[in-house]
């Protein structure tokens, strides 16, 4: 039986006419993440609740991508399973070619960190560290050198305008800030994806635009794809794709950037 | 650089009341474990010190006698002891190691006060007075205000005697011998029925009153009677120097101590002089396992034909194995009790952290900590409060011991006679103190295992939620 994840286009609402083509070329490269036919089902008490039907989504690379929709419509699961934090009942996904609904769990850890960066709603900074430290701490994970790791740590923070804050605990950073750091956190390992959940949500409106700017103009300069659950307008006008999903089923997909074309 | 222990120290002082109540338990745990254990260890090497002084290391008996000799001595002798002592000195092995070599003669025998008309059986050690002086002199764990002074019966003539305090009293000797709770003997009055005629009265006063002791100038004297190898009487006559007690009542009122020759003279008569033991007191007792083998492999080389065996002073005083063995249960059971609380404790904090920093756990399994990554950082968490944990208690207790040392706290332990320092001993006990903080901290460690375990196998997506 031939791999869903290798037919393009999945067959899923919104979808646009050209991925067959696309799908013919980089794969790798163009379809950074593949889900096909994926479910996610919460069993509240005896009761199971249905968070993502069937789910079929080609989400392109180097994209500022929303996945937007109700409260409880399922976005932040999709997220979630995007994110390899959580793991779908049926169907399977495929991010930078590997099926990662195979892995196990310290393989999907090292996935995680390799591949994926994390912005969260309530920025979750560890509160033990200093600015400085929170972005450096996923290098040490990685076993980076101490001088490459100070290295990279610094121009992060300074491509995030906190260079002067380096050595405060996120405890003496305003949230706007504190949200500087989880965004220069997310990119620390260089990985092909950030995975932001409401990361605007906690913060007031000037702050969010400026958020929202500091990320697209992060995306752009470190050609990353960047994936968002938001019901933020603002977010919503920013982003590149929309994918609208409601009761765990997506109901269109907006691509306002032209598909890239072949080489020649 | 942000490693795994760094983050566990900085998240030991995040909540900083909390950890500090941990290691306060953890640190009382420890002190109460080596403190006890340092109060064990000096009353170990008192107990030692004890026996080596007043019988040695090792003895050479008759193979017999520590099982059937003490009723009938004659029978289980050594024969020729002084060719044995001679040798056992000039023996290029065993010689340097020893202190003293001396004989001695235990017998049962019955004392008298024939003046006052009692009697009682006894038991009677005949020693060399000098052998015995420098015995009391090895003092090889350093204990302080160790009693070193000479016996009694040093310097003193050979028909004397120094006897046990309660035996005075059965002797009706504790009045000249200046023992206390030496109550003269009464008749109580009979007051019913009709009176006595007087005559009869006054008889019965007379022979109510206490009989004169008989004593030579200052000192009360005694009777012996012993049984010859033959079952011949022999009767000594004795000074009696001294009363003192022995410790044990059972021991204090049968105890008589005689210079040996005198007690020879009243087991063998003319007969060649025997004695039942030779006590070996070496330099230290560490030297014991090398001094027994020898003194076997001269027992069964050089005096091959003779029935000889040796025994170590634990052998010849079960008492000291028990009261080991009691103490080892009182330790085991104290050091199991704080190990619990200890467990209980940091068990406790560890699964408080792992509820507050949930959210964190979550944030770090998200950007790619392995399971065993949140492992080891509640691990190194429980690590280090061990560790902290022994390095203080360790010297807290060092400065405990100390203090109680300086206070010079006494005590009379059972079967001493005289006060002995309550001493904790700590110093030079490495061994007891490495184990004791090893035994800390793996517990520390094992502590925060079930927390850490349940740490790392939280769901990621549940554990963000409580951010």
């Amino acid at each position: 039986m031939p791999d869903p994840s290798d037919q393009f286009p999945p067959t899923s609402p919104g979808l646009p006419p050209e991925p067959a083509k696309i799908g013919v070329r980089k794969k790798s490269l163009l379809h950074p993440i593949v889900l096909s036919r994926v479910s996610k089902t919460y069993r509240l008490d005896t009761v199971d609740v249905p968070a993502l039907v069937a789910i079929d989504l080609v989400i392109l690379q180097d994209r500022f991508t929303v996945i937007s929709g109700p409260s409880g419509s399922g976005k932040t699961t999709l997220l979630n399973l995007i994110g390899c934090i959580d793991r779908p009942d049926e169907g399977r996904i495929m991010i930078s070619g590997r099926g990662v609904h195979t892995l196990d769990d310290d393989a999907l850890s090292d996935f995680r960190g390799r591949e994926l960066g994390f912005i969260f709603q309530n920025f979750n900074l560890l509160p033990v560290l200093t600015a400085f430290e929170n972005v450096e701490y996923p290098l040490t994970l990685e076993g980076v050198a101490p001088a490459k790791r100070r290295d990279r740590a610094l121009q992060l923070l300074a491509a995030v305008g906190l260079e002067a804050h380096a050595h405060k605990r996120p405890g003496q950073l305003s949230g706007g800030q504190r949200q500087r750091v989880a965004i220069a956190r997310a990119l620390a390992r260089r990985p092909r994806i950030v995975l932001a959940d409401e990361p605007t949500a906690n913060l007031d409106s000037k702050t969010g635009s400026e958020i929202i700017d500091l990320m697209r103009d992060m995306q752009r300069r470190h050609h990353v794809s960047f994936i968002f659950s938001s019901h933020d307008p603002k977010v919503i006008e920013a982003a590149d794709d929309v994918v609208y999903i409601h009761d765990g089923r997506i109901s269109s997909i907006e691509r306002r950037l032209a598909l890239p074309k072949e080489p020649a | 650089m942000i490693g795994a222990v760094s983050l566990a120290w900085r998240n030991l002082l995040r909540n900083r009341r909390r950890s500090l109540m941990t290691l306060l338990a953890m640190l009382l745990g420890l002190m109460a474990v080596l403190l006890f254990g340092g109060y064990i260890r000096d009353i170990t090497y008192s107990l030692q010190t004890n026996f080596v002084v007043s019988s040695g290391h090792l003895q050479i008996q008759h193979r017999d006698y520590f099982r059937l000799g003490t009723g009938n001595p004659a029978a289980y002798a050594i024969e020729d002891y002084e060719r044995i002592i001679q040798s056992l000195q000039r023996d290029p092995t065993l010689g340097p190691m020893l202190v003293v070599t001396t004989p001695s003669l235990q017998f049962g025998a019955i004392a008298g006060n024939f003046a006052s008309s009692v009697s009682r059986t006894v038991y009677v050690t005949g020693i060399v007075v000098d052998d015995q002086n420098r015995m009391r002199r090895w003092n090889d764990y350093g204990q302080r205000d160790l009693s070193s002074r000479n016996l009694s019966l040093s310097g003193t003539p050979v028909n004397t005697a120094i006897i046990g305090t309660g035996l005075a009293r059965v002797l009706k000797l504790c009045g000249p011998l200046a023992v206390k709770d030496c109550e003269p003997e009464t008749v109580s009055a009979d007051t019913s029925g009709s009176a006595l005629p007087s005559d009869i009265a006054a008889l019965a006063g007379s022979v109510a009153k206490p009989a004169p002791v008989a004593t030579d100038g200052q000192r009360p004297r005694m009777e012996i009677l012993a049984a010859s190898p033959r079952g011949a009487p022999n009767v000594a006559d004795l000074r009696v120097l001294a009363a003192e007690f022995q410790g044990v009542k059972e021991l204090d009122d049968v105890y008589v101590a005689l210079h040996l020759a005198q007690a020879q003279k009243l087991v063998f008569g003319s007969a060649r002089p025997r004695v039942t033991a030779i006590a070996l007191q070496l330099q230290h007792t560490a030297q014991l396992p090398a001094a027994r083998e020898r003194v076997r492999e001269l027992l069964d080389t050089t005096f091959k034909g003779e029935p000889l065996t040796v025994l170590d002073y634990e052998e010849l005083n079960p008492f000291y194995g028990q009261t080991l063995a009691m103490f080892r249960a009182i330790f085991g059971f104290i050091a199991i009790l704080m190990g619990a609380i200890v467990l209980f404790t940091v068990s406790n904090t560890m699964s408080m952290a792992v509820v507050e920093r949930t959210a964190e756990i979550g944030t770090l399994r998200a950007i790619g900590l392995r399971r065993g990554g949140i492992r080891q950082i509640f691990v190194f968490e429980g690590l280090l409060l061990g560790c902290l944990g022994a390095v203080l208690g360790i010297t807290l207790s060092l400065a405990a011991a100390a203090l109680i040392n300086a206070l010079d706290l006494t005590w009379v332990p059972p079967g001493r006679i005289e006060q002995v320092p309550l001493a904790v001993r700590l110093i030079g006990e490495g061994t007891m103190l490495t184990v004791s903080a090893v035994g800390l901290i793996v517990v520390a460690a094992l502590s925060a295992l079930v927390p850490a375990a349940r740490a790392s196998r939280m769901n990621i997506v549940d554990a963000l939620r409580h951010a």
